[in-house]
């Protein structure tokens, strides 16, 4: 596979004010993402996993500017997002979108299917209505419903097909990247490896590129192409798949990977597990050091002080902690 | 086909076309057209209220516009010698202390109170509207405009009427004529004083409403402001509006009628069901009827219009459409 890099994000920064009193005086922030960076090579995926409240959905919502960065670049295939003014961003749009966590709040209740899926093709080709039926209908069975139902409404499906609609919305206009924030997350177990399936094979066909945010450490190691962890707004641990899973090189990421279950009786009840205490600490006042460092199991007095700089521990293995290397 | 075929998938076998020919046969007529206004007809019969209420209004308003040309008695005419009648067969609401027959007033009262309400409903609908939604929108203008709704819920109706009759009611009578001017007069006043309400309920529903994901899957889509306005915040914000339309003719009918008893609006010799009641009062002990035609015919229309409103916002939920 060539190794382009389409996404390249440097130092991502978002911040949201914390205000105070009439006068709305900025009191403080709430560091959502603070100082991210890495690179999405073109027909790849890179999984984005973390605890609840880690900011992996603020950083997919400022990737494709829904929020704006507080700081930092994102470079989309060589130019930068951040530069660009409203009517520019509207130009690259297409080439970027989104499929979201709660398939029952994507999708406007009062619109029908085809008018849903449609909203793409109305708002940037010009096309004849009946071209437009016929790219709806075919954008419908690419990800497995009926044709016939283009003009049901978002409530007479299931939360799976929903999915599917939010998908063929997202791929109607043949985007380059697809930022799938949470897409399984409300889905039922059998119907996650439904679409996930679907996403695979989309993503052959189609040529495209994902960033799939998730807390499915199961379901990202089975999309995903690298890996990254994100802990309180930032990158604890990021590589390959296979280097991750196999080689976890950060404590949060051990700890991650203990957490989920081993499909397997004997072995889940005699297997280790690292068990964090406490809970992720509040983003607007983020413990100095490392920020993990008020849960780490093997934390020392260096890391309560000092930031652990991003380190290349091997090829494509990049990790922040000073226990490491 | 229509509701059982929802939840599963089409056999991979089978192709959709001749699963489309047997979903035609099966069910007389294939689900590939349905059209959005036969579907809310189809709803808005299933509301029984709705529907009386409809029709309760349809027949008050083709009675006012049509009933005065099949009356044999003119709303005008007087017939001294058949003043201050109880009900009778030829006078069924009686007549008024000129011998005017009442069922003619009321008619021809009805076209003005109607006009008015519809108007003015719309007028202040459509600021509430406008208002609340640019509110909730655009986060720079809600603090502005939401003191400027404060304002005008803080100022008193009442005297504010006055002086703005007092100031205007000259100069539109001449420029108008009296009776077009003062119509304008009043449909202005009523739309401006009755907006505040909706308005204020419209800005909470956008507020809700544009933090759902798929307001912001039409950001990323990268739909015009305009259109996620158009298309996505304003039909879900719909049901509101509805019932705001609703109450707003109700209390148009009755600032309408509050200004006419209060001899503020049209002229003495222009019936409104308002000035019919203003009228009458002095004569309630001799004549009840007169009161009570025009009070049942302003009370039967605020229902009837608050039905239509409650069915109308249920026929286009499609939520509540499909069952």
């Amino acid at each position: 596979m060539e190794s382009e890099v389409l996404v390249s994000v440097r130092d991502l920064k978002k911040h949201f004010p914390v205000t105070k009193g009439a006068l709305r005086r900025k009191v403080g922030a709430v560091r959502a993402v603070d100082g991210v960076s890495f690179d999405i090579v073109r027909g790849q995926t890179l999984g984005l996993v973390g605890e609840s409240g880690s900011g992996k959905s603020t950083i997919g919502r400022t990737l494709l500017r829904l929020e704006e960065p507080t700081d930092g670049t994102v470079v989309f295939d060589g130019g930068d997002l951040a530069d660009l003014s409203v009517g520019g961003l509207r130009k690259v749009r297409p080439r970027m979108q989104m499929v979201f966590q709660d398939p029952h709040a994507c999708l406007n209740p009062r619109m029908t299917v085809s008018s849903i899926i449609g909203e793409p093709l109305v708002e940037h080709l010009s096309m004849s209505s009946r071209e437009r039926n016929e790219r709806v209908e075919e954008l419908l069975s690419l990800v497995g419903l009926n044709p016939e139902h283009a003009n049901r409404y978002p409530h007479e499906f299931s939360g799976g097909q929903r999915q599917r609609i939010g998908i063929a919305r997202a791929i109607a206009l043949n985007p380059d990247l697809i930022v799938c924030d949470e897409p399984i997350a409300a889905l039922d177990v059998s119907i996650q490896a439904q679409v996930v399936n679907l996403m695979e094979e989309l993503q052959d066909l189609l040529g495209l590129t994902y960033l799939f945010i998730s807390h499915d450490l199961g379901m990202v190691r089975h999309i995903a192409d690298r890996v990254a962890v994100m802990y309180l707004g930032r990158i604890m641990e990021l590589a390959d798949v296979d280097a991750l899973y196999e080689n976890p090189l950060h404590p949060y990421t051990r700890a991650l990977q203990s957490s989920a279950p081993v499909p397997d009786p004997a072995a889940e009840a005699t297997r280790e597990k690292i068990v964090l205490v406490g809970d992720i600490p509040s983003p607007s006042a983020p413990p100095p050091g490392c920020v993990f460092s008020t849960r780490c199991p093997e934390a020392v007095d260096r890391c309560r002080t000092e930031v652990p700089v991003w380190r290349e521990v091997a090829p494509g293995h990049g990790v922040a902690c000073h226990l490491v290397g | 086909m229509t509701e059982s075929g929802i939840a599963s998938q089409p056999p991979a076998s089978q192709p959709y076309a001749s699963r489309e020919k047997v979903a035609a046969t099966a069910s007389g007529a294939g689900p590939k057209h349905r059209s959005l206004r036969g579907d809310v007809w189809r709803q808005f019969r299933q509301h029984k209220g709705a529907l009386t209420g409809l029709c309760v209004f349809v027949f008050v308003t083709v009675a006012s516009f049509v009933g005065p040309w099949l009356m044999p008695y003119d709303a005008v005419e007087i017939d001294i010698k058949m003043r201050n009648l109880g009900p009778t067969w030829s006078h069924p609401l009686g007549t008024d202390n000129l011998g005017r027959d009442m069922v003619a007033r009321s008619m021809v009262g009805g076209r003005i109170s109607l006009l008015v309400a519809i108007t003015a409903m719309a007028l202040s609908v459509f600021l509430g509207t406008t208002i609340g939604v640019l509110a909730g929108f655009f986060k720079r203008l809600d603090g502005v405009l939401m003191r400027l709704t404060d304002l005008f819920l803080a100022l008193p109706v009442l005297p504010l009427l006055l002086v703005i009759i007092m100031l205007f009611r000259d100069s539109l009578r001449a420029a108008f004529g009296p009776e077009q001017g003062i119509f304008m007069l009043i449909v202005f006043i009523i739309g401006v004083t009755s907006w505040m309400q909706t308005a204020r309920v419209v800005r909470g529903e956008v507020l809700t409403i544009k933090q759902q994901e798929f307001v912001a899957a039409a950001h990323s889509i990268g739909t015009r402001r305009r259109n996620v306005i158009f298309r996505h915040i304003l039909p879900n914000c719909l049901s509101p509006v509805m019932v705001a339309a609703a109450l707003g003719m109700a209390v148009a009918i009755i600032t309408e009628s509050a200004l006419s008893f209060l001899g503020l609006g049209f002229p003495s010799d222009f019936p409104t069901w308002g000035r019919l009641l203003y009228d009458g009062k002095d004569f309630i002990n001799l004549t009840p009827m007169r009161v009570v035609g025009p009070g049942v015919l302003i009370s039967l229309t605020v229902i009837s219009v608050n039905f239509i409103g409650d069915g109308l916002r249920d026929a286009l939920d499609p939520k509540l459409r499909s069952r």
